[in-house]
């Protein structure tokens, strides 16, 4: 056995990475494993056809938490992020909402005066209420069992300063947090198409339809660090997809961090209710007394001898509802379709296009992937990525990258074979050529990706890109299972860094920074 | 002169004759408004056809407050809750699922269906004992606004705060989890039996416009175990004479405390001068005076009909305006020339004196769930059952039955309107479906009553036909109910109280919020200090 | 309806007095005769043919059966060769007890665990990521336990194994009457004794076949009451009275640890990770906050308390199953959870939780007592458990 590790970090993600560079930062020699044959977890992007490449699941720029940035002195201006709008498309109209609030007033006007009037309070609002999120994903996250004087202290500055912006404003947090986002947006809008413009953002990679209870939060939360006006997130990165962990990786080298790719890990080895080390596929045995792993808790206690857990621990992790719901399928194109409904679709189409222009299409989305069936007519949202990354494709050519929901794991009829697949992708395009009439002939190229190939290509358990579902029980303390929400594990030197932990996804880093933090509290104690 | 009142409390619903009990009780002079004939509310009992007596609203009684029996007396005054002791879920498959009084009975009758739901079923209910003595606190509780710096609210936060840190971090996190989790995700923790996990869950969707996946769903199975912890009642049972006779107790101990009470006496308006209350305009144009009016009525009904709107704040008005209502439930009652044979259990059998749950798995709950969402009412619905002529023969003739059914989903909004056509319809998919249970029973029924949420709306005056007046969803509650800065009873006018169902703890034949309002007026911020007068 | 036992047929007609109880959900007799006087006769004298069938039992095989038993009892699985029984309790993560019972080791990968509540759930939780399956056969399997002096001779009639050989805490697949069973040297009554497994559609046979073999010894068939006065004076715990189990627990104060139990001898110091290891490791080093030991009350007391009324002693006529508080000098320092008067010691003994400081064999204490509805404290003396061991339990 070798011994010249303090720490091994399982999964060379921006987690994964951000833990490493967290810990060489406080002197500790850390050595990051990874399976895959290059880091960047899900920020990779995959060849799908000769030429062709797409990052499904990075086409959105993550969060990254000022704090973070500060602590690990990374250079934010390269990760500034490009903003672009968000769009409803469907055959005969369109609404594309710029992120500032006065230019989609205007924009929304066509639809509904009273609507336009309401939107920049509206912007404003979820700018607060997310702002509010945003100290509550720089920390561990806060529970009523703590014992720390300082930690309540903390939590009562972060309530004054709620407080501070308005009596009014503690009891709409409040409110807000857990209702549908039909509820909020009935509260505010006439518009169809509006409610379902923003609605959209909130059921992203969730089982749940946009009448669920919590799915306001779920849009929240993708609009923490958000600019103001923001329905959607937080644009691109112009560097790439895998910007972050790109950075990150180099930020962690050059503190000494060792980086292993083709490092496949197969057990966490234990003894006496601690961490030893970790042995690889091969055999090989490499000793650590601290072992963070970015994937989430179901793949990581399945590297532990059951022996040492707690039957109730196992079963509460058996308990967390992954419940990949998302598809994606990629389209390589000869070149880019034209989508008379938008103004100008090359503009959208570098952001974010949703093909499905009502909330009550949304819920049906949703409907079918209760009984584990995939929807008739699914929920799409389109983007070329090769606007923003021209070098995804051959000169001239296009990516396009299609979005589908719902689409759940477990299929009642048998799993995904390649008819299931195949028949998700015609509904798909379909779906596409309905705004884009003659779609189909423009397609040199498709590949599918269901659930279980997300879960094979990128770890993700059930296929869930949120690394468990944004639902109220899953967040914060509550994450990734309940009095576990601090990172560590019940055996001695083991730590959760990945996107199940609070914050959750969609936070560059900021769960892996949190926990290495964690995690050197622990050690010293 | 117009009559003088210390109190009028508008609508003789359980809640405002609770509150005018407790009002009567501290020596104030009260006056209850009621508009219908016969006081009530939606807990009444009405002979429909000659003969049968229906509760013909709300059926079932469990979580009536213990407290409020003590301190009223009210068994002196005809209280007497008779048990309804199982529950028997028909199945597709021609089997059934019951749960019977007798823990070990039911152990056996669910190992059949899954030994390992056998195993957990205990388990599952001492944590939700222990989830009933959390909340429990929490309901007898004036809620306190969480952005307010007053001491009293402050203090109320402190006492929240310690509350829940006193119940440590895995009980607070396993309440958390049922606050905020659906039923159906809730009971797949725990449950592999879907006949055992829908009978569950459906008391979460009862009333509010939910479905069993639906996230905010699970809190209400905690109502099943609230009983138990006060041991004043099994979890569910009947009142002799139907839930319009414990609104007659309360009536009678509010009038044996000096409280005057007039039917066929609908508010028209309150009358409000400077901020302040003054007093109650009848529909026949009668002027009552009093500095103090507390009305049972549903928020809107209460906050933007009874008053000026321009009296009160436009933060308020919204805030009622985003209240949601939207009724879900529908009732059928039957009167029946005999009793109905259900394929699964033949005969006339202990079961037909439980209920009866039309809940065969969790997917039909939520299809039944889906057909409303989309504005239909439900063609397969969720049904709860029970013949109350069978615990208390005294509501049918001799040898004939009364049967009511509780229905989901009708929701209020329903497509195209609700029409005679469309309720007779309605009342088809209803019978329709217990007949594939039941299949005797269309050619037992003499009599059938259908009732949809317009129709709720119409006979009571309950908002949408909201039976609960205002849906319980996660943000509908405590310091929420029904509006932010307005949970504590009051209004922004002064002298003028709420004590509906609409506040907090609210729902349910519960009488909480009609006694918390009570003490609130009387000035009691610590209901536990109360001690009736004739000890 | 409750359930009935498969020997039902052949024990109903014998219950002479409706002396019915409930046990596990299944309708037993407390006694046959209306006082049990002579069914407890037979246990120490003879032998007693009581129906256990209400235990719970199940049946655990699979490559990993071994890995899932061990992780989850206290005593080490991995040592229990084929034909051996354990007696054990199993925990929680916080080494709290859930319950006891046994663990049979049948065939090199088949095993069968005993115990008095449910364990599905826990086996099922417990079996999470390991490769074994767990079959529930409590209805399937009818279990006899014929205890006493004679039971070994009784069964000899019957059954073509070598019991004189099988060892304390044995078993041996055999047959009685060519009908296939499992027969353990094992009992819940501190004497001489066996419990037969058998398939439930041979039970009735099977209880013929031992009537009338044992006709010519004096057996006997027993009811919970006789059991109960055996097992108190063996010093055997029973769930639910002595201790609660920790996943029914309403309070922490309800919940024991093995060593709190008298139970430190299952809690090996040296055995693999199992739930529960890390607590009682801790608890070993730290030593238990409580003991469990016999009281045996002081006659001399017990006479002049009643005496004092005017009355002789009064003995309960059968074990009780209560809370009685334990004093030393006027401070409360425990309680007892069951007692009898023991017909054989001629004695009145008690089983109680006392601090740990007031366990030592010999510590003199107080049990609360009601003597013609007043309540009085008569002196009793810590006793090392079981009050009652004949050499022919393991011999």
């Amino acid at each position: 056995m070798t011994d010249a590790f303090d720490a091994i970090v399982i999964g060379g993600d921006a987690n994964g990475l951000a833990a490493a560079a967290t810990l060489a930062r406080a002197g500790r020699r850390v050595l990051v494993l990874e399976r895959s044959d290059r880091v960047g977890g899900d920020t990779r992007a995959l060849a799908f056809a000769p030429g062709f490449r797409a990052a499904p699941l990075a086409l959105d720029a993550a969060w990254l938490p000022p704090r973070m940035l500060r602590d690990l002195k990374l250079d934010a201006p390269a990760l500034a992020p490009y903003e672009c709008p968000i769009a409803v498309a469907s055959p005969g109209e369109s609404l594309v909402l710029p992120a500032d609030p006065s230019r989609a007033a205007d924009t929304i006007r066509r639809y509904s005066t009273s609507d336009a009037a309401k939107w920049p309070e509206f912007a404003a609002t979820l700018e607060r209420i997310a702002g509010f999120l945003a100290p509550l994903y720089q920390r561990p996250a806060p529970d009523i069992a703590t014992t720390s004087s300082a930690e309540l202290l903390g939590l009562a500055g972060l309530a004054w300063k709620l407080r501070r912006q308005g009596r009014r404003h503690v009891a709409e947090w409040l409110r807000t947090m857990p209702m549908s986002l039909q509820e909020l947006l009935d509260d505010w809008f006439e518009s169809p198409v509006l409610k379902a413009a923003v609605a959209a953002g909130g059921v992203r990679d969730i089982r749940q339809g946009p009448r669920s209870g919590g799915t306001a939060f779920v849009l929240l939360h993708h609009l923490v660090g958000a600019p103001g006006g923001s329905v959607r997130g937080r644009g691109y990165w112009r560097a790439g997809p895998d910007a972050i962990p790109a950075t990150l990786d180099l930020a962690a080298r050059a503190r000494g961090v060792v980086v292993r790719t083709d490092a496949d890990v197969a057990r966490i080895l234990v003894s006496d209710y601690a961490v030893t080390g970790v042995a690889l596929a091969g055999g090989e045995e490499i000793s650590a007394r601290l072992v963070l792993s970015s994937a989430d808790p179901a793949r990581t206690i399945r590297l532990v001898d059951p022996a040492w857990l707690d039957p109730e621990f196992v079963h509460a992790i058996r308990q967390i509802k992954f419940r990949g719901a998302t598809a994606f399928v990629l389209y390589a194109l000869d070149e880019l379709p034209g989508v008379p409904p938008l103004p100008d679709a090359t503009r959208a189409l570098t952001g974010v296009v949703s093909l499905t222009p009502t909330v009550e299409g949304l819920e049906r989305a949703y409907d079918a992937a209760k009984y584990g069936r995939m929807s008739e007519r699914p929920h799409v949202e389109i983007t070329a990525p090769t606007l923003r990354w021209p070098d995804h494709a051959p000169h001239g050519k296009h990516v396009l990258v299609a979005r589908a929901a719902c689409a759940p794991y477990r299929l009642e009829d048998g799993g995904w074979d390649a008819a299931h697949r195949e028949a998700l992708a015609d509904r798909v395009t379909d779906v596409i050529a309905c705004v884009a009439p003659g779609f189909a002939d423009h397609v040199m190229h498709r590949a599918v990706l269901a659930p279980p190939d997300l879960e094979e290509r990128y770890g993700l358990t059930e296929g869930a890109v949120s690394h468990g579902e944004l639902t109220l029980d899953q967040i914060l303390f509550m994450r990734p299972v309940p009095g576990w929400g601090h990172y560590s594990m019940p055996l001695e030197g083991l730590y959760l860094c990945g996107a199940a932990t609070h914050p959750g996804p969609g936070v560059g880093g900021g769960p892996g920074w949190l926990a290495a933090r964690q995690a050197l509290r622990g050690a010293t104690r | 002169m117009p009559k003088r009142y210390d109190a009028v409390v508008i609508g003789g619903g359980h809640n405002g004759l609770v509150a005018a009990a407790y009002l009567a009780r501290a020596g104030r002079s009260v006056l209850v408004l009621e508009q219908r004939p016969l006081v009530g509310g939606a807990a009444v009992t009405e002979e429909i056809f000659p003969g049968f007596k229906f509760s013909v609203f709300s059926y079932v009684v469990s979580l009536l407050r213990p407290e409020i029996i003590r301190d009223l007396d009210l068994p002196r005054h005809g209280l007497q809750v008779l048990p309804l002791e199982s529950t028997v879920t028909p199945l597709d498959n021609g089997d059934y699922l019951a749960s019977w009084a007798d823990p070990d009975e039911t152990r056996q009758e669910l190992y059949r269906h899954s030994p390992r739901d056998a195993d957990t079923l205990p388990v599952f209910g001492r944590l939700m004992h222990h989830m009933a003595m959390a909340v429990k606190p929490i309901l007898a509780m004036v809620p306190p606004d969480p952005g307010s710096l007053a001491p009293s609210d402050l203090a109320g936060l402190l006492r929240l705060g310690r509350h829940f840190r006193n119940l440590g971090g895995e009980r607070f996190r396993a309440l958390y989890k049922l606050m905020t989790m659906s039923g159906g995700d809730y009971l797949d923790e725990w449950f592999e039996c879907d006949p055992l996990k829908a009978t569950k869950a459906a008391s979460g969707i009862i009333g509010t416009f939910l479905g069993p996946r639906s996230p905010g769903s699970a809190y209400v199975l905690l109502h099943h175990y609230m009983g138990e912890i006060d041991g004043a009642f099994r979890a569910w049972g009947f009142q002799k004479g139907g839930t319009g006779a414990i609104s007659d107790t309360i009536a009678r101990a509010a009038r044996a405390f000096g409280a005057e009470i007039r039917t066929n006496a609908p508010a028209e308006r309150v009358l409000v001068k400077d901020g302040r209350v003054r007093g109650v305009v009848l529909g026949t144009g009668e002027e009552i005076a009093a500095p103090v009016v507390v009305s049972g009525l549903d928020p809107r009904r209460t906050l933007t009909q009874l008053v000026d709107e321009r009296d009160l704040p436009t933060e308020v008005l919204e805030g009622v305006r985003r209240y949601k209502f939207r009724g879900s439930s529908g009732k059928v009652n039957l009167a029946l020339a005999g009793l109905p044979e259900f394929t699964c259990l033949p005969g006339a059998g202990r079961h037909l004196r439980g209920a009866v749950s039309i809940s065969p798995s969790l997917a039909y709950l939520e299809q039944a769930y889906d057909d409303a969402k989309y504005g239909e009412f439900s063609h397969r619905p969720y049904m709860d059952i029970v013949i109350p002529s069978m615990i208390d023969p005294g509501m049918a003739p001799p040898g004939k039955h009364v049967m009511s059914i509780f229905v989901q989903y009708a929701p209020y909004h329903v497509n195209g309107g609700w029409t005679d056509q469309r309720r007779e319809a309605f009342g088809d998919a209803v019978i329709g479906t217990l007949s594939r249970y039941a299949p005797n029973l269309p050619s037992l029924i003499l009599h059938r009553q259908v009732l949809t949420p317009a129709d709720i709306e119409r006979i009571t005056g309950l908002s949408e036909g909201n039976i609960f007046q205002g849906e319980l969803a996660l943000h509908q509650l405590f310091f929420l109910r029904p509006v932010p800065q307005w949970a504590n009873y009051r209004t922004p006018i002064r002298g003028y109280w709420q004590c509906g169902s609409g506040t907090h703890p609210g729902g349910g034949i519960m009488g909480a919020s009609g006694r918390l309002a009570a003490l609130e007026i009387l000035g009691r911020r610590r209901p536990s200090a109360v001690v009736s007068p004739d000890r | 309806m409750l359930k009935v036992t498969p020997f039902h047929p052949r024990t109903a007609p014998l219950v002479r007095a409706a002396t019915w109880r409930r046990w596990s959900g299944y309708q037993m007799a407390s006694a046959y005769d209306p006082h049990p006087d002579r069914e407890y006769a037979a246990i120490r004298n003879a032998a007693a043919l009581i129906d256990v069938s209400p235990l719970f039992k199940y049946r655990v095989t699979g490559p990993d059966a071994t890995r899932l038993l061990d992780r989850m009892v206290t005593r080490d699985v991995t040592r229990c060769r084929v034909g051996q029984v354990l007696y054990t309790p199993w925990c929680d993560e916080h080494g709290k007890v859930i319950d006891d019972g046994t663990v049979q080791r049948l065939e090199e990968g088949t095993f069968r665990l005993t115990s008095a509540d449910p364990n599905l759930r826990w086996l099922t939780m417990s079996a999470a990521g390991l490769d074994a399956t767990i079959e529930d056969e409590s209805t399937g399997v009818g279990a006899l336990a014929l205890q006493g002096p004679l039971s070994c001779a009784i069964l000899e009639q019957v059954c073509p194994a070598d019991l004189g050989s099988l060892k304390y805490f044995r078993l041996t697949p055999t047959t009685v009457r060519e009908l296939p069973v499992t027969i353990s040297r094992t009992g819940y009554t501190g004497d001489l004794g066996y419990e037969i497994w058998m398939r439930a559609d041979h039970a009735v046979r099977i209880w013929d076949a031992l009537i009338e073999a044992g006709a010519a010894y004096g057996i006997a068939p027993a009811g919970v009451w006789a059991m109960d006065v055996a097992r108190i004076e063996a010093g055997l715990i029973m769930l639910g009275v002595d201790y609660h189990s920790s996943y029914h627990a309403m309070i922490e104060d309800q919940r024991s640890s093995p060593f709190e139990l008298n139970l430190g001898w299952t809690v090996p110091p040296d055995k693999g990770p199992y739930t529960g290891k890390r607590a009682l490791t801790a608890e070993r080093a730290r030593g238990p906050a409580w003991s469990f030991v016999g009281l045996e009350v002081r006659w001399d007391s017990y006479e002049k308390l009643h005496k004092e009324r005017g009355l002789a002693p009064l003995v309960p006529s059968v074990a009780w199953r209560a809370s009685a508080p334990v004093y030393r000098n006027g401070t409360q320092v425990g309680y007892a959870t069951s007692g009898c008067w023991s017909p054989l010691l001629k004695k009145y003994l008690a089983l109680a939780h006392v601090r740990t400081p007031y366990g030592g064999p010999g510590t003199a204490l107080d049990l609360e007592v009601t003597v013609e509805h007043r309540r009085r404290r008569a002196r009793a003396v810590v006793r090392a458990l079981p009050f009652f061991d004949p050499e022919r339990k393991r011999a």
